[in-house]
């Protein structure tokens, strides 16, 4: 067996593709630098990561693949589901072989498996689009805390930045953590230091939430609960639309 | 004490105006520009669902619920004894933008009772969309009921700021809606539809011209008719939607079924449960309308006024003309297609595509996504020639479709698709 060893970077991934092709080597098995190699393993490379020649590969895969088929790899890529990075591996091998149209080729068990991955992190990237709640800091900053199955963050921002452009916001992966912070002009990625309660709960700490928002949040509670109609109550369907997993920090749900 | 008066009011308020189904916030799409607030997203974001499983995604209030009216289905009614409240314009334009800030809603949905008279109803209403817009730079969504009776003018001004404006039929004939709204009259409804047709037609009109003119209700309008409050057959409110979406500003209309929220008036039905499942079936019937090239006269005649509420209503289309089947896959038009039953829009136009390059089989055509379970009864293709509707006998076939439990129809007013 070929193992190709890597530093689990986009970047990498890239150079070991430029690396495969170059030796005319093509790994069975994509492994970090720390990891055990298999025991049957005959060659192992390690694969080091160059701008250049992930660059390279990058202009290469610009000119053969559409916008919309290069976002999907990027949300196969931030889904970390495992293995993940050896499928994208043979995906790219298969687009760069391939003399055909291949991105919708569902016949191939690897373009199947890609969609079906981008398809999962794109219905969690809707769903932040709906359930982020913010919360009002006393220094006029939005704050709202998600917790992603996939690193699907990074894909919400340009959603947010469109729409909060005239105040300052957070968006924090308290599971990651780390988050991205509009300023009014640019995001910026960003940890947060220290240890804040809103860290460990998601919630703002009492004395730092804007004097208003508490108020705020009361009325979207009143108003959530009284436009139900009570004689239609269907909690089953609730759930459906709008799964358990996110009422976690949802206002309403409180 | 303050807030707790203003928590108070907009329980009342939004409580008072849940009963209008409409929630959608599609049909625009609007980049922000920088420094404005917010923009609209083409479909529309449901930021929560309510315990009826309905979508949460504008801010539906009442500016207030005083009334000088007395409609009989409607809980604001001038005689009922309700809490009353009413927001001011900064009030409601405060909150409006505070909720959209932090990602609760997409817009606002403005309805109001009317205070001493249509127009000054409709001026103030017309004043928090206008501060919106304009003072705030509002650009997130906003839905505005225009008011029945309300002047040229101020339709004119609501269109400039809205998104979409609605004016509620509520009642499908006239005879009925005057009986149950002493005070209003078709005319009250249909002429603010007209300023509304007319306002987008003329902007079309501008457009050609210059591109700097300001946009008319970019998302249409539509309206609402209560079902089973009064005696119209299924066939009668078919007719009126007819009529109503040959305006092409027009683009939906809802039907909400009635829920008795004045128990005391014997001028409507004492009935328990709103009539979900006629609801849905309308919902489907309005679908064929729109997107299957329907008739209202091919859906429902005078043999059978209602919609038949075991099966839907292109199913109970089919079985009513045997004659037309089976089709061949291969070769009938599109326009037969979308009449089989298991083939929907989608399934049809991937037919087409697909049967140039060869006579398509039984497994392609579920691969393509047709419900064989249903369509087989109504087509022939390559390898399939079995029992039809006009070989057995409708009746047979029948059975053979009705399941023996009918499936709870879910409440949801979105739920509209059939079993393709
Ligand atoms: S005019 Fe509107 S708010 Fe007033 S009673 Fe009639 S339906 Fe209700």
């Amino acid at each position: 067996m070929v193992v190709f060893q890597y530093d689990k970077s986009f970047e990498g991934l890239l150079c070991a593709v430029f690396e495969a092709y170059d030796k005319k080597k093509y790994p069975e098995s994509l492994i970090s630098q720390e990891q055990i190699v298999p025991l049957l393993t005959r060659e192992v490379f390690a694969i080091e990561t160059q701008t250049e020649k992930f660059l390279r590969v990058l202009t290469l895969l610009k000119n053969k693949m559409s916008v919309m088929e290069l976002n999907r790899l990027n949300a196969v890529w931030l889904s970390e589901i495992e293995n993940s990075d050896f499928l994208l591996f043979q995906y790219i091998k298969y687009a760069i072989d391939s003399k055909f149209e291949h991105s919708a080729n569902f016949g191939h068990p690897v373009v199947l498996e890609i969609h079906k991955i981008a398809k999962k992190v794109s219905k969690e990237v809707h769903a932040w689009q709906q359930f982020v709640r913010f919360q009002k800091s006393k220094d006029e900053i939005y704050f709202a805390p998600v917790h992603p199955v996939y690193n699907s963050l990074p894909l919400v921002i340009p959603h947010f930045k469109d729409r909060f452009s005239s105040q300052q916001w957070i968006l924090y992966d308290l599971k990651r953590n780390y988050g991205f912070y509009y300023d009014l002009s640019e995001v910026h990625p960003m940890v947060l230091e220290g240890s804040g309660e809103h860290l460990r709960t998601g919630f703002v700490d009492e004395e730092m939430l804007h004097p208003d928002e508490k108020l705020f949040q009361e009325l979207w509670k009143k108003y959530h609960t009284s436009v139900s109609i009570k004689e239609r109550i269907n909690l089953k369907l609730q759930k459906q639309y709008m799964p358990k997993r996110y009422w976690k920090f949802l206002t309403e749900k409180q | 004490m303050v807030n707790e008066n203003l928590i108070n009011k907009l329980a009342t308020l939004s409580e008072s105006a849940k009963y209008d189904v409409s929630c959608s916030s599609s049909g625009v799409t609007r980049k922000s520009k920088s420094g404005d607030i917010g923009s609209a997203s083409g479909w529309g974001i449901c930021h929560s669902y309510t315990e009826d499983g309905r979508c949460v995604s504008l801010l539906k209030v009442l500016l207030t619920n005083y009334c000088i009216y007395d409609c009989a289905y409607c809980i604001n009614r001038k005689s009922n004894d309700i809490k009353r409240a009413a927001f001011s314009v900064k009030e409601l334009v405060n909150l409006t933008l505070e909720f959209y800030k932090r990602n609760y809603i997409e817009g606002l949905f403005l309805s109001s009772g009317i205070i001493k008279n249509p127009d000054h109803t409709m001026e103030r209403m017309v004043r928090v969309i206008k501060e919106l817009r304009t003072i705030h730079r509002y650009n997130g969504y906003i839905h505005m009921k225009s008011i029945p009776g309300a002047s040229k003018e101020l339709v004119y001004q609501a269109g400039l700021y809205a998104d979409r404006l609605s004016v509620n039929i509520e009642i499908p004939s006239e005879k009925n809606l005057k009986y149950l709204a002493p005070e209003k009259d078709h005319a009250s409804v249909f002429t603010p539809m007209k300023y509304i047709q007319n306002g987008v037609t003329e902007y079309k009109e501008e457009r050609k011209k210059s591109k700097s003119v300001s946009k008319f209700t970019p998302a249409g309008q539509s309206t609402q008719m209560i079902i089973g409050a009064t005696n119209e057959t299924d066939q009668d409110i078919l007719r009126v939607s007819s009529v109503l979406y040959l305006q092409s500003s027009m683009r939906r209309v809802y039907y909400s079924g009635f829920i008795p929220v004045n128990p005391g008036d014997t001028r409507l039905p004492a009935i328990r449960q709103a009539p979900l499942v006629r609801e849905n079936r309308l919902y489907q019937a309005d679908w064929l309308m729109r997107f299957y090239q329907f008739s209202s006269e091919e859906i429902l005649d005078d043999v059978n006024p209602n919609l038949d509420l075991e099966i839907d209503p292109k199913l109970s289309w089919a079985l009513r003309h045997p004659e037309y089947f089976p089709v061949d896959i291969n070769i009938c038009d599109y326009h037969l297609l979308l009449r089989v039953p298991g083939i929907g829009v989608k399934s049809a136009k991937l037919i087409l595509a697909s049967r140039r390059f060869g006579l398509l089989d039984t497994y392609q055509l579920k691969k393509i996504g047709v419900s064989m379970k249903r369509a087989k009864f109504f087509m022939v293709c390559r390898d399939y020639r079995g029992l039809n509707v006009n070989s057995s006998s409708p009746e047979y076939i029948r059975s053979l479709l009705v399941k023996k439990t009918p499936r709870s129809v879910a409440s949801n007013q979105m739920s509209l698709l059939f079993s393709e």
